[in-house]
C-alpha cells in the first residue's frame, strides 16, 4: 500500500531543512494546511452527502430528486448551500444570547474534531493518538452539548422538548457505540486508528471477518446506536418535523442553522466512517489470500477504499432512514436500555471468550 | 404488537417486520431504478411525453360546426349556472331574415378564466350543447385582462401543444413516464 507518510515527511522536510524555518514556523505552517484541509473536505463531503442524501431519498421513494439546477441536479447543493450563505443571521429576541450563539458552534467543533479521527489512508491520519477511540468518542459527544444549548437558549418549547429528547437520546446511545467500539479494541488490542486499520491488512483481516460472530454482532449494533447518534430517522426524536417544526434548530437561520445540518450530515459520515474503520478495515483493501488477486486489490489507492466502505455504509443508513417510521421517545429508550445495551454487554463477554481462546481468525 | 410475546419473541418478531420492511423500499429502490419512478418532469415533456386525460378541465371552448359556426344562442343559462360570475354574454335581438322571427343574436361572449373554478355546471346546464371544457391548460399570463377570453370571437385550434386535445402521448394507466423524450 501506498505510505501517505512519505509526502508529509516530505513536506515537513522541505519546510525545516530545504527552507530553514524554525520549529514554531514549520509546525504552524503544516497545522494551517491541515486545518484547511480538514474543513475543505468537511465541506466537500457535507454537500455530496445533501446531494446523495436528496437523489437516494428520492429514488426510495419513487421520485426523481433535483433535476433542474445542473445536469441531473448536481448544482442543486451549491445553490442551497449559496442561499443559506447570503441569508440573514437572526437572533430571537428573548434567547439567550451567548448560549444561542455558542451552540451551532459547538455542534461543529464536536463534529469536526470526531471527523478528524478518520483515517483516511495509510500514514494519512490527521489525529492519531494512542487513545484515539476513546478520545473520538469524547470529542463527538460534545455535539449534545451543543443540541441542548441550542434548545435551551433559543425560548421556544418546541427546542426545549426536542433538547431534552436528544440530550436523553444521544446519552444513551452512547453507551452501546462505546460497548461496541471497545468489543473491537478487545480484538485489535489497540485504540489508535493506524493501530486498528493496520490489525485489519492482510486476507480476511477485516474485523468482522476476523471477529466473526461478536464482531458481526457490534457492527450492526453499532449501526443502529451510530443511527440514533447521528439523530438521523428512525430515531431522528431531537427533529420530529411533524411534532416539533424543526427541534432545536427551529429558531436557527442562515449559517447558524447551516451549521446545524452540516453538522447532521456529517455526523452521518463520521458514523460510517468509523464503523467502516473498525469494523470494515478502513483503508485496508479486500484481501483474500490469493496472490494475484491481493495486488491488484492493493493497487487501489487506501482513501478510494475507504470512501467506498464509508459511502457504502452512509447509504444503508440512509436505506434504513427512509425505510423505518420515527419511533416514540419511550420506544427509543426501550430499544437501548432493554435490548441493545445487554446485547451489548453479552456481546463484550463473547468477545473477551473469543480472544482469550484464540477462537478469531488469526 | 400482542402484549404476550416473550423478550425473544419480541426480538425475533421485531426483526423480522423490520426485514419486511427494508426489502419493500429495497424493492422501490431497484425496481426499474431509471425509468420507474413517478414524477414526470413537465416542461421537458411538454411536446414529447406528455399526456393530458381528456376529460381534464384546463379552460371552456365553443363548439364549433364544421363551418366555423357556433350553437351558442345566448339563452344565458350558462351564465345562471356559474357560481363565480365567470360569464358574461351580451345579445340583442334581432329578425331571422328567413323566418322573419325576432331571435337572439349572441354580441360577446365573455369567459373569465381567471374567476373559472372548472365546476363544468355551464356546460351541464347548456341545453344546445355549444360549450365544452378541453384538457387544454397552459393558460397562464402575464397580465390578467388577458385571462378574459371572448369564445365567439376566437378561432380555437387545439391548444397550445400537439395532440393535446387528444389526451397527448400514449399512456397507460398505473405506469409513469419521467423521460422528457
Amino acid at each position: 500500500m501506498f505510505d501517505f507518510s512519505i509526502v508529509t515527511q516530505w513536506f515537513d522536510a522541505l519546510l525545516r531543512e530545504t527552507l530553514g524555518l524554525g520549529d514554531f514556523l514549520s509546525i504552524l505552517i503544516e497545522c494551517v494546511l491541515v486545518g484547511a484541509a480538514i474543513l475543505g473536505g468537511y465541506a466537500m463531503l457535507a454537500i455530496v452527502l445533501i446531494f446523495m442524501e436528496r437523489k437516494v431519498c428520492a429514488y426510495f421513494q419513487c421520485r426523481l430528486g433535483p433535476m433542474r439546477v445542473g445536469y441531473w441536479g448536481l448544482l442543486q447543493v451549491f445553490a442551497d448551500v449559496f442561499k443559506m450563505l447570503i441569508k440573514e443571521i437572526f437572533i430571537v429576541d428573548k434567547a439567550d444570547k451567548l448560549l444561542y450563539l455558542v451552540a451551532p458552534l459547538l455542534v461543529i467543533i464536536g463534529s469536526v474534531g470526531a471527523f478528524s479521527f478518520l483515517p483516511w489512508n495509510n500514514g494519512a491520519t490527521i489525529l492519531d493518538f494512542n487513545v484515539g477511540v476513546f478520545l473520538l468518542t469524547a470529542v463527538s459527544s460534545i455535539g449534545v452539548v451543543g443540541i441542548f444549548l441550542a434548545g435551551w437558549g433559543s425560548n421556544n418549547k418546541y427546542s426545549v422538548v426536542s433538547a431534552m429528547r436528544g440530550a436523553v437520546q444521544m446519552i444513551s446511545y452512547e453507551m452501546s457505540l462505546c460497548l461496541c467500539l471497545i468489543t473491537a479494541v478487545i480484538l485489535t488490542g489497540t485504540m489508535q486508528m493506524s493501530g486498528i486499520v493496520e490489525a485489519q491488512t492482510g486476507p480476511w483481516k477485516w474485523l468482522i471477518f476476523q471477529g466473526h460472530i461478536p464482531a458481526i454482532i457490534a457492527f450492526i449494533v453499532f449501526l443502529i446506536a451510530g443511527n440514533a447518534e447521528a439523530n438521523r430517522g428512525p430515531f431522528d426524536m431531537a427533529e420530529a418535523e411533524s411534532e416539533l417544526t424543526a427541534g432545536h434548530h427551529t429558531e436557527y437561520s442562515g449559517m447558524g442553522f447551516g451549521f446545524f445540518y452540516l453538522a447532521e450530515f456529517l455526523n452521518l459520515f463520521i458514523i460510517a466512517g468509523i464503523a467502516a474503520t473498525v469494523f470494515l478495515g478502513g483503508w485496508a483493501p479486500v484481501n483474500i489470500g490469493i496472490e494475484a488477486f491481493d495486488t491488484v486489490m492493493n493497487y487501489i489507492p487506501g482513501i478510494v477504499w475507504f470512501l467506498g466502505k464509508a459511502f457504502f455504509l452512509v447509504w444503508i443508513l440512509m436505506w434504513v432512514k427512509w425505510t423505518f417510521p420515527r419511533l416514540r421517545i419511550d420506544q427509543i429508550l426501550k430499544l437501548e436500555w432493554k435490548y441493545l445495551m445487554p446485547l451489548g454487554l453479552i456481546n463484550l463477554v463473547i468477545m473477551t471468550v473469543v480472544v482469550a481462546l484464540g477462537l478469531y481468525i488469526k | 404488537m400482542e402484549d404476550n410475546k416473550t423478550y425473544f419473541g419480541e426480538i425475533g418478531h421485531g426483526l423480522k417486520t423490520l426485514a419486511v420492511g427494508m426489502k419493500t423500499s429495497w424493492k422501490e429502490y431497484f425496481k426499474d431504478f431509471f425509468t420507474n419512478k413517478s414524477t414526470e418532469q413537465y416542461p421537458e415533456n411538454r411536446k414529447t411525453t406528455l399526456h393530458v386525460a381528456k376529460r381534464h378541465r384546463g379552460r371552456l371552448v365553443f363548439k364549433r360546426n364544421e363551418d366555423g359556426s357556433y350553437k351558442c344562442t345566448a339563452c344565458t343559462l350558462c351564465e345562471k349556472a356559474c357560481p363565480n360570475g365567470t360569464i358574461k354574454i351580451t345579445a340583442h335581438m334581432a329578425e331571422d331574415p328567413e323566418t322573419g322571427k325576432k331571435k337572439k343574436v349572441l354580441d360577446d361572449y365573455a369567459y373569465d378564466l381567471g374567476d373559472c373554478m372548472f365546476c363544468q355546471l355551464c356546460t351541464n346546464a347548456c341545453n344546445f350543447d355549444a360549450i365544452e371544457f378541453t384538457n387544454d391548460f397552459e393558460n397562464a399570463v402575464f397580465d390578467r385582462s388577458k385571462l378574459v377570453l371572448h369564445l365567439n370571437e376566437e378561432v380555437y385550434a387545439g391548444g397550445s401543444l400537439p395532440n393535446l386535445i387528444e389526451g397527448g402521448a400514449e399512456w397507460e394507466i398505473g405506469k409513469f413516464n419521467t423521460k422528457t423524450k
